[in-house]
């Protein structure tokens, strides 16, 4: 049984193919079957991989979902950042240069608005939960950014490490609802074209979710919303530990 | 001519990525700065400008297609690495700090929408 899980690891990347070629496949069968073609097929497979890597937590207890499974590493690479980006990047073949280039000081627009107006809810949270002191706030505000503008943040300002994990885990929340709710709430705030999309991708900032979230509604819309949405972390990791944090100071002062 | 296609688009993500990390390095954070997207954008123009020349072949194309269709499995993969437990088991107030955020700023959405940039 040993060296099975070694050959398995071994060529991890191939049996990741294989294990989520069987997961589409499932979720396209359950679309059909279940919702009568309702629900995408892909909106079901992301969340089966939310489900799997839900499993793969409590297992392990680990912090890589399924991958921590022994014989299932080459999660790892196929769902890490590389082919992710990678895959992200290819989607922009056949984008509209001319759109972006339209919708861009829009686009602009949302991800500041984004960015600030998710730190001053998660502050607000936070403070409600009755916390005072404006590093930990700084920090969760952060985290509700995006789980990696968290501990960024949180490392810069000196935050304790259970609030950095507080916000790490506000972060992957947000990203888990913008996953499984964008193709519920797209037609209600109007997200079926690339200049939506675009706006959406600067508000929602998380890169995975929006990209997973655009994907099981429209795959036509990923790359203008996956286009904003990859400022994001980096413009929350400029603002929060600086202008966001000295605001915060100069007002609870 | 299909590896031309997935070497132009890996030219591109490349640089991007470079240009994304020296931004981050340049600005003092130390995180990268909209690589996925400046590669997003290189690989507009060079499509573009190859398509110009007549250098664009079409199987250049399905090699980059290739990965464009492999973005929905990939994304899946990546749902399974997700920290989902950490998300469950922090409490109350973690689930509404990751809610919150999300509708305060749909509110947005309508507005931004109608904004003049059309």
């Amino acid at each position: 049984m040993e060296y099975i899980i070694e050959l398995l690891d071994k060529n991890g990347l191939i049996v990741a193919f294989l294990v989520t070629g069987i997961l589409v496949y499932l979720s396209e069968g359950l679309s059909i079957k279940l919702t009568n073609k309702k629900l995408p097929g892909s909106a079901i497979a992301i969340f089966l991989g939310l489900v799997i890597a839900y499993i793969g937590g409590i297992l392990t207890e680990g912090k890589s979902g399924i991958a921590d499974l022994p014989g299932l590493t080459g999660f790892k690479v196929m769902g890490g950042p590389m082919f992710r980006d990678f895959a992200i990047v290819s989607t922009a073949m056949g984008a509209s240069f001319a759109v972006i280039k339209k919708t861009g000081s829009v686009g602009i627009l949302s991800l500041f608005l984004g960015v600030i107006f998710s730190f001053i809810s998660g502050v607000g949270i936070a403070y409600a939960f009755g916390i005072t002191d404006v590093e930990s706030l700084t920090t969760i505000g952060a985290g509700a950014c995006t789980f990696v503008v968290g501990p960024v943040t949180g490392t810069a300002v000196g935050a304790s490490s259970d609030i950095i994990a507080l916000s790490i885990a506000a972060g992957v929340v947000k990203s888990i609802l913008v996953t499984i709710g964008t193709p519920f709430i797209a037609p209600y705030i109007g997200l079926n074209n690339p200049k939506s999309a675009m706006i959406f991708g600067g508000l929602m900032g998380t890169t995975s979710g929006t990209a997973a979230g655009l994907a099981a509604t429209d795959p036509k819309l990923v790359p203008y919303g996956a286009m904003t949405a990859t400022f994001y972390t980096g413009l929350g990791c400029l603002m929060c530990p600086s202008v966001l944090y000295f605001a915060l100071k100069a007002f609870f002062n | 001519m299909l590896l031309r296609g997935v070497a132009l688009l890996a030219g591109c993500y490349i640089i991007g990525q470079i240009i994304g990390e020296s931004l981050g390095q340049l600005l003092g954070i130390n995180n990268n700065v909209g690589g996925v997207g400046f590669a997003m954008l290189l690989l507009i123009l060079a499509q573009n400008e190859l398509e110009k020349r007549n250098l664009f072949h079409v199987e250049m194309g399905e090699g980059v297609m290739f990965w464009s269709k492999m973005y929905i499995p990939v994304i899946v993969a990546m749902s399974a690495v997700q920290n989902v437990r950490v998300a469950f088991n922090n409490g109350i107030l973690a689930l509404l700090a990751g809610i919150l955020p999300v509708v305060l700023c749909l509110l947005f959405m309508p507005i931004l929408s109608k904004s003049k940039a059309e």
